[in-house]
Order: C-alpha cells, then sequence, then structure tokens
C-alpha cells in the first residue's frame, strides 16, 4: 500500500468526520441540554440538502444554497420544536424515540411526495472543483479539502459560542441545572428553540455539503444519524469534545477499515475469504468499536451522566 | 368482566371469525393478511417482554426477527442444494422441517439474546437504546456484505417448508400454524406477567434501586427477560420468512426494530393483547390507506404522533381506561 493511498484515505476519513461531527454536536446539544433523543435529527439534515439543491437550481449559486440549507433546516427544526418537541422533554426515552420515529415518517414521506423519489443534484461550484496538489504530490479534491475547513472553522465556532459568549454560558448552565436557571429568570422555553434550532442548521449544513459530493434523496438522513448516534455515544452524551472526537474516530475507522481489514486477514488467510471476511468485518467495525468503548466505559469517552 | 378482556376476547375472535370467512367467501389474500398479522403480532409479544414488562427500550430487536428469518433461510437453502451447513465436529444437514428450523432458531436466538444482553445490559437508559441499536446495525451491516447468503439482494427460498401432517402451502392451514404459536405466546407471557419473575421484573422497571434492596438480582432477571424475548421475536422471523419465501437484510434493519416497537406502542404498550391490536391496525391501515395514498405512512407518522402525545396506553388503552378509574 503506498503512502499516497494512505494520506488520501486519511483526509478521506477526515472529510467524513468532519461532516458526522457537524451533524452530530446538534444531536449531541440536544441531548445534554433538554435531555432528549432526537431521531428525526437526519430528517433535517435531508431538509437542509433538499433546500440548498432547490435553490442551486433556482438560483445557480452555491453559496446562497448553503445559506438556504441553514435557514430552511434552522426553520423547520424550530416548528417542529414548538409544535412536537417540547412536549416531550418531560416524557421518558421511549415516548421520545416513538414521537420522534414518526416524524421521520411524516418528513420522509412529505418530501417524497413534493420532489418525488427521485434524486436531486447539487452540483459542486467551478472555483471549488478539480484537484489540488499537496505537499507531498498528493492530488486530492479541492471540494473535499474545503469540507474539512468548514468543519474545522464551524468546531473553533461552536467552541467560542459556548466558552465566549451569553448564549454559551446559558447552554452550559443548561445543561448542568434546568431548573435553577429558569428559577433565575432565563426564558428556558426561548433557550431550548434556539438551541434546537441551532442543531437543526448544523445539521442542514451538513447535508447541503455532503449532498454537492452524493446525491440528494429521500432517506438520506437515516444512515448518518445512525452514524452520528454511534459518535455522540462514543464521544458521551451532551459532550462536544466528545462529538469531534467521536466524529473524527468513526469517520477514520469507517474509511480505513475496509482499507487494512482483508490486507490483515490477508496474512493468515488465502485471498478470496481474506477479501470477504475482510469486508464484512470492516462493515461491522464501527459498531464493534463503539460495543468496545460502551462495555469497558458504559457513559461514553467524555461522559458524565449515565 | 373488565372492559380490557372484553377487548381481548373481541380480538382473538376477530382473528378467527376473518380467515376463517375468507375461507369460505374464496379470498386467500385476506387470509394471508390474518396469517401477517399474526406473525408480526407474534414479533411484538416477544418485545413486549422486554419492553412493557422489563422496561427494556431494546431499538434492535430487528436482530433477532433477521436471525429467525436467515435461520430459516440458511437451513432451507442447504435442504434444496443438498449440501450440509458443516461436517465437523458433526454433521449438519439443512432442514425444510418447521419443527426442525424452529428448534434452530430457538437456539441461535437465544444465544444471541445472551451475548447481547451481557452486553447491553451493562447499561442503561439512552446507552442501552444506541447498544441494542448497534448490535442489530453489526447484523444487518454483516448480512449486506457476507455473500454467501445471498448479500444485499437476499435469499429466495421456493418451497415453503412443511409442517408433519399439514400442508403450509395451503393458506389457511398455514394460518392455523402462525395463529397458534400466537396463542402459545400470549397463554406463556399472561402467565408471565402473573408469575414471580413477571412481578419481580415489573418491580425492577418501576425502580432498579428499590427491587435490587429488596434482594432481586435486577440483571439476571433482566437477561433472562431479553432472552425469552429473543426467543419469541426470532420464531416471528422464522415465520415471516417462511410466509414470503424470501430473506433479505431489510429484516435486520433498524426500521424494522422501529416498525416492532410501533406495534406494540399503537396496541398498548405493556398490554397483553397490545401487539396484536397493534399489528392488525398496521395491516388494516397499509391496505386502507395504501391504495389511496402511496404517502401513506405521512398518516401512520401522523397517527404514532397523536398516540404517543395524546392517548398514552395505545388502543387497548384507550378503549379500556374505565377499568383504571374504578380500580
Amino acid at each position: 500500500m503506498s503512502a499516497i493511498l494512505l494520506a488520501e484515505q486519511v483526509l478521506n476519513g477526515l472529510q467524513s468526520g468532519m461532516m458526522l461531527f457537524l451533524t452530530a454536536a446538534g444531536l449531541t446539544l440536544i441531548f445534554g441540554v433538554m435531555g432528549l433523543i432526537n431521531l428525526a435529527h437526519g430528517s433535517l439534515y435531508m431538509v437542509g440538502a433538499f433546500a440548498a439543491a432547490a435553490v442551486a437550481a433556482y438560483t445557480g449559486s452555491f453559496l446562497l444554497a448553503l445559506a438556504a440549507s441553514i435557514a430552511a433546516a434552522a426553520a423547520a427544526g424550530a416548528l417542529v420544536e414548538v409544535l412536537v418537541i417540547r412536549r416531550l422533554y418531560a416524557r421518558d426515552h421511549l415516548d421520545q424515540v416513538l414521537a420522534t420515529f414518526a416524524l421521520i415518517l411524516i418528513f420522509s414521506e412529505g418530501t417524497r411526495w413534493i420532489y418525488g423519489s427521485f434524486p436531486l443534484f447539487l452540483n459542486i461550484p467551478p472555483y471549488l472543483s478539480g484537484p489540488i496538489t499537496l505537499p507531498g504530490g498528493i492530488q486530492y479534491p479541492l471540494y473535499r479539502l474545503t469540507i474539512i475547513g468548514v468543519g474545522l472553522a464551524v468546531a473553533l465556532g461552536l467552541y467560542g459560542l459556548i466558552t465566549h459568549t451569553k448564549l454559551g454560558i446559558r447552554i452550559r448552565a443548561g445543561e448542568n441545572d434546568r431548573e435553577m436557571i429558569s428559577a433565575l429568570g432565563v426564558d428556558i422555553g426561548k433557550l431550548y428553540t434556539i438551541i434546537f434550532a441551532l442543531g437543526a442548521a448544523l445539521a442542514g449544513l451538513a447535508g447541503a455539503l455532503v449532498g454537492a459530493i452524493q446525491s440528494v434523496q429521500v432517506g438520506m438522513g437515516e444512515p448518518v444519524l445512525i452514524l452520528a448516534f454511534v459518535v455522540i455515544v462514543i464521544g458521551g452524551i451532551g459532550s462536544i469534545k466528545g462529538a469531534l472526537v467521536g466524529a473524527l474516530l468513526v469517520g477514520l475507522t469507517d474509511t480505513l477499515g475496509p482499507l487494512f481489514l482483508p490486507c490483515l486477514f490477508g496474512l493468515f488467510l488465502e485471498p478470496a475469504s481474506a477479501a470477504t471476511i475482510g469486508a464484512s468485518l470492516a462493515s461491522m467495525l464501527i459498531y464493534i468499536l463503539m460495543a468496545a468503548i460502551l462495555v469497558w466505559r458504559p457513559s461514553g469517552l467524555y461522559g458524565v451522566r449515565a | 368482566m373488565k372492559r380490557e378482556t372484553m377487548i381481548n376476547a373481541a380480538l382473538l375472535l376477530a382473528m378467527i371469525a376473518v380467515p376463517l370467512w375468507a375461507y369460505y367467501a374464496g379470498k386467500p389474500f385476506t387470509i394471508t393478511l390474518a396469517t401477517k398479522v399474526a406473525i408480526l403480532a407474534l414479533a411484538g409479544v416477544g418485545l413486549n417482554i422486554a419492553l412493557g414488562i422489563g422496561g427494556l427500550v431494546s431499538f434492535g430487536h430487528a436482530a433477532f426477527f433477521g436471525l429467525g428469518g436467515y435461520t430459516m433461510g440458511i437451513l432451507a437453502s442447504h435442504a434444496q442444494s443438498y449440501s450440509p451447513l458443516f461436517n465437523w465436529p458433526f454433521l449438519f444437514e439443512g432442514s425444510q422441517n418447521m419443527l426442525m428450523i424452529w428448534g434452530v432458531t430457538i437456539l441461535v436466538s437465544a444465544l444471541a439474546g445472551l451475548i447481547i444482553g451481557l452486553l447491553a445490559l451493562r447499561t442503561s437508559g439512552v446507552y442501552f437504546i444506541m447498544l441494542s441499536l448497534a448490535f442489530g446495525q453489526m447484523l444487518y451491516y454483516f448480512a449486506i456484505s457476507w455473500p454467501a447468503y445471498g448479500g444485499e439482494d437476499g435469499l429466495s427460498i421456493y418451497v415453503r417448508n412443511g409442517f408433519p401432517g399439514l400442508n403450509t402451502l395451503d393458506p389457511i392451514q398455514f394460518f392455523a400454524i402462525c395463529f397458534a404459536l400466537l396463542l402459545l405466546a400470549l397463554f406463556f407471557t399472561h402467565r408471565l406477567m402473573n408469575s414471580p419473575f413477571g412481578l419481580a421484573l415489573n418491580a425492577a422497571r418501576q425502580s432498579p434501586l428499590r427491587a435490587a434492596t429488596v434482594g432481586v438480582g435486577v440483571f439476571r432477571l433482566r437477561l433472562v427477560a431479553l432472552i425469552i424475548s429473543a426467543i419469541i421475536t426470532g420464531l416471528a422471523g422464522a415465520l415471516y420468512a417462511d410466509l414470503n419465501r424470501f430473506i433479505s437484510p431489510t429484516m435486520l434493519s433498524w426500521q424494522t426494530s422501529g416498525e416492532i416497537m410501533v406495534f406494540v406502542i399503537l396496541g398498548g404498550v405493556g398490554r397483553l393483547m397490545g401487539p396484536l391490536a397493534g399489528a392488525a391496525l398496521f395491516i388494516i391501515l397499509e391496505q386502507v390507506l395504501g391504495p389511496i395514498s402511496e404517502y401513506w405512512h405521512i398518516y401512520l407518522g401522523a397517527m404514532l404522533l397523536l398516540v404517543v402525545l395524546f392517548a398514552r396506553g395505545g388502543i387497548i388503552g384507550s378503549l379500556a381506561k374505565r377499568d383504571a378509574a374504578h380500580e
């Protein structure tokens, strides 16, 4: 295996990890502050991608499409929070799982109703397409590199928001003691809506960014949702830092596993069965990783509450 | 008589009357639908033991459902091709006999329940939900990437497996087998609910700490409940595969887990006949709304949302409300 291939795969892993982080960050914030499991988070990711594809088709501008994805997902998130989610905060996890499962059905079929079952396409703008040569002679698509950059910028921005702003102080206070901050005069209902919309906006942005590499279609949010859950469970639910570490871990494992495992099994098995077993195990690898981490640390790497 | 008992009796009567009517009216498709209700209800009965009595929110019951399906598929496909599954340490041949298939399914599901339970029950709350989901996904992706039994495309079994003395290809006879198993599972659940084991499990759901304090081994109790639950759902999977004569990774997908959970909740979680009411409603909705709109899942979603938000206790819970007032 050449060093260049390895470097490319590591970059691919980072790229998918960063996009997972955008989705998982909202999920973990929502759980950390409101104690809510939101299965419909993947639907907000899909809403972002569809909004971006629609606006890009209408205006031709990629930046406008990204803005639309953020706005549409945030609006959909705020709407859902006000109509449904706020009734669920006091309920147990089972009710939350079911109600948000119901929301997935509504979102998916609703989108299919409007746009049909065929995938839409969102093109990478000309100024971001084509490969770029990195130090060491590695050719890598500029767009994917940009995505890694956007992910890093969002991670830094979130860090700044949470540690240095008034909203961030309220979010952290909300994670620690919900009743106390509402007793201190913070409008907790409004804070919840803002956090939910913020999480939705991040997921929507991720949907649009990934939608330009893959296709934009109904059901695109669900695999990502499951991966994002794996990420936040590995990282410890409620921890943004955990979400970042977990996302990179999952992104890299998912990308490098199919590369390394067949080689590893090739050391002591014949090539054909090594390839089969390696590929099968690689597809399960992140779940094995998650189970192993949970058995070792039942509340995740950076989790505080079980 | 309590209202819930009357509703339960009405449900069972309907499950007998509808297929019988269909048999004399010559409508085999209706019998097949009733068979589907019985099988899905059986899967729900399994989940209800873990979820309703034990309070274990397993979001990975598709794992057991799919394992049952794959057990049937693997045994039957080896029997079709006359090739043994393995020769060592003993010769193990495929089979197209339902009794044999059920036996193997029980072993496989119990083993899966044991392994998953040993690992997942170490956690609780959201982490348990996610860990059960993770095990389901693990098997799902394994089934997709393992080419020996069809991989992503699934596997067709051309002839339905046989049952000694019955013709399983006759819809009404196959229905009778499925319904008999469902009745057996319901009777077992009823006994379980009122047994010391069931009561202790229920207590552990309401307050694990208090149950542990009075000397109940919560972990072991939950493990046994999960294994029983896995066995029943696994059997339902084997029957479902026989109904369709087809298995695919979809049986293992998390949407399947979600749907089994929906039957239990729509019908009424923790209620004996909840899964049957839920599965029947699901199939009726599919048949009534399906032809009206291709997008009938929207209505299903809306209904589920309304039940969760406003009608906790599901159909049976809402219908039997007056009981609670008397008690």
